[in-house]
């Protein structure tokens, strides 16, 4: 039969689950959107210095399986030095999944900006970057802001492959109370139901800022 | 309103100069050793058919096109020598697009106070002090806490005037100005034009409106193919053009209007 107790008995594991993968999800969207700007700011350079690292980074990081990234930052990189907690491991290996994902699509922001946009800032002698950052960024992330809210979705919901590494997520714990309970049905149906409500968590709040952040009327 | 008669001047000090200047764009040659000197307090209207080079012409000025020969000189700097004296002279040219290019994402106050703030390192609110001395010159203040989408064509190309004005420029480059305008909306960026020049700023204007030309200008400046071909004032210019393409021209333009 089933018997959801044993998940309730754990309610404060779940709960625990579900803030470490929101803090988690959160921390890895924030460094994926610097990542974002920063390269698709790169990008825009016409020195092959800044082009050349931006585009292979992008290529490699969309063209392996985010489990094998992780595996690599976890596991690889300490051969060389770098150690890491399993949940830092995890904030950063999303950080660099998203981000990778977000320079394309931010890229594609900044292309649909007017010619003339740009020309109006260099014609008042703002800098490059002050033109990137006061007159590009904000129609630019709005014109891609419906794409860069479902990478960020896709983002959190990837978060639960860092179980494979132990970091401090939803699944790690499910898995954790799994093992102790064997009730598999139980716990997995439930945490189905807990992503289910992360995820319109993400949604609801994302779509509010970018209702305030862009709430400008349109041409 | 009578018509202007002035002759070119020899005094007051030259405040934007072009020597030779060639530019390509690839294969494409699109102006072609352009000679011009425009004294400070001169307007100057730079006409032409489409595609004679116009619009690259006055973009040079400001370095928003790179030349390929020739030096482009502002107020005794030269332009492109380093990226200072580009961000230097792009500070004391203001410019008006056609399709008035204002930010859509800032107030109109925001539009204007943005550079005093970012170039000139201005505080804000004595940057927005200056950017609403600027938008009552060119009435249009009760409009400043709107967006650029919530304000008419003609209301749009005020506040892009204003904008350029706001950082004191030398000089102003309009291109078009009113060419994306309905009909009904021309008269009021023209008249904000012409109360600029009677304040004694120094102005390019490509533009095909004939009447302010008569008004304002000192000279007319006929280009096509990337030369300039004819410049002359403006009566002379309207009543005996000399070259047979700026005959041409004049009755296209004269025609239709
Ligand atoms: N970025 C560019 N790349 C290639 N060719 C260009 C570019 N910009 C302009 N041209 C060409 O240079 C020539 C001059 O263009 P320009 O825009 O200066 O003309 P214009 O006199 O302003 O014309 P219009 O009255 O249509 O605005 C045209 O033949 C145009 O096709
Ligand atoms: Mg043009």
């Amino acid at each position: 039969m089933l018997d959801f107790s044993v998940v309730v008995n754990r309610w404060q594991d779940l709960v625990y689950g579900v803030g470490s993968t929101l803090a988690l999800s959160c921390a890895g969207i924030v460094l994926a959107l610097c990542i974002g700007l920063l390269g698709a700011a790169l990008q825009r350079s016409s020195r092959l210095i800044f082009l050349v690292p931006v585009r292979i980074f992008v290529e490699v990081i969309r063209n392996t399986p985010f489990l094998v990234q992780i595996f690599f930052l976890f596991f690889a990189l300490p051969f060389i030095g770098v150690r890491m907690d399993p949940t830092m491991t995890a904030v950063i290996a999303l950080a660099i999944n998203g981000g990778a994902y977000s320079i394309e699509i931010i890229r594609g922001g900044v292309e649909s900006i007017p010619r003339g946009q740009i020309e109006a800032g260099a014609a008042l002698g703002l800098s490059q970057f002050q033109i990137l950052g006061d007159i590009v960024m904000v129609p630019a992330l709005r014109a891609i802001y419906p794409a860069l809210t479902s990478q960020f979705i896709l983002l959190t919901l990837t978060s639960s492959v860092c179980s494979s590494i132990s970091a401090n997520e939803l699944t790690h714990y499910a898995q954790r109370i799994e093992s102790e309970t064997f009730r598999s049905f139980e716990v997995y149906f439930t945490i189905t139901g807990l992503y289910l409500v992360i995820s319109w968590l993400m949604m609801t709040t994302l779509s509010m800022l970018g209702r305030r952040l862009f709430s400008y009327p349109n041409q | 309103m009578p018509t202007k008669s002035k002759l070119p001047t020899s005094e007051g000090k030259v405040l934007i100069e072009l020597k030779n200047v060639d530019k390509w764009y690839g294969g494409f040659h699109a102006l072609k050793d352009i000679n011009l000197s425009v004294r400070k307090g001169e307007k100057i209207v730079l006409c032409g058919p489409s595609g004679s080079g116009k619009s690259t012409l006055i973009r040079c000025i400001n370095h928003l096109e790179k030349i390929r020969g020739g030096t482009v000189t502002v107020d005794g700097r030269v332009m492109g020598e380093t990226a200072k004296s580009v961000e230097g002279v792009r500070r004391d040219i203001g410019m008006v697009f056609q399709s008035f290019n204002l930010f859509p994402h800032l107030r109109i106050i925001d539009n204007c106070s943005l550079a005093l703030r970012r170039v000139k390192k201005m505080p804000r609110d004595e940057a927005e002090k200056a950017a609403r001395k600027y938008l009552d010159r060119v009435h249009i203040l009760e409009q400043a806490e709107k967006y650029p989408a919530q304000l008419s064509g003609g209301q749009q190309q005020r506040v892009a005037i204003a904008r350029a004005l706001c950082m004191e420029p030398k000089a102003m480059l309009f291109d078009e100005p009113t060419s994306a305008l309905d009909p009904e909306m021309v008269k009021e960026v023209l008249d904000t034009m012409i109360e600029l020049a009677r304040d004694g700023m120094t102005m390019i204007c490509v533009t095909h409106e004939m009447g302010f030309a008569r008004q304002v200008a000192d000279r007319v400046l006929f280009m096509a193919d990337g030369e300039i071909l004819e410049e002359a004032t403006p009566q002379e210019f309207f009543s005996n053009p000399k070259h047979e393409r700026a005959q041409a021209f004049l009755g296209d333009i004269l025609g239709h209007q």
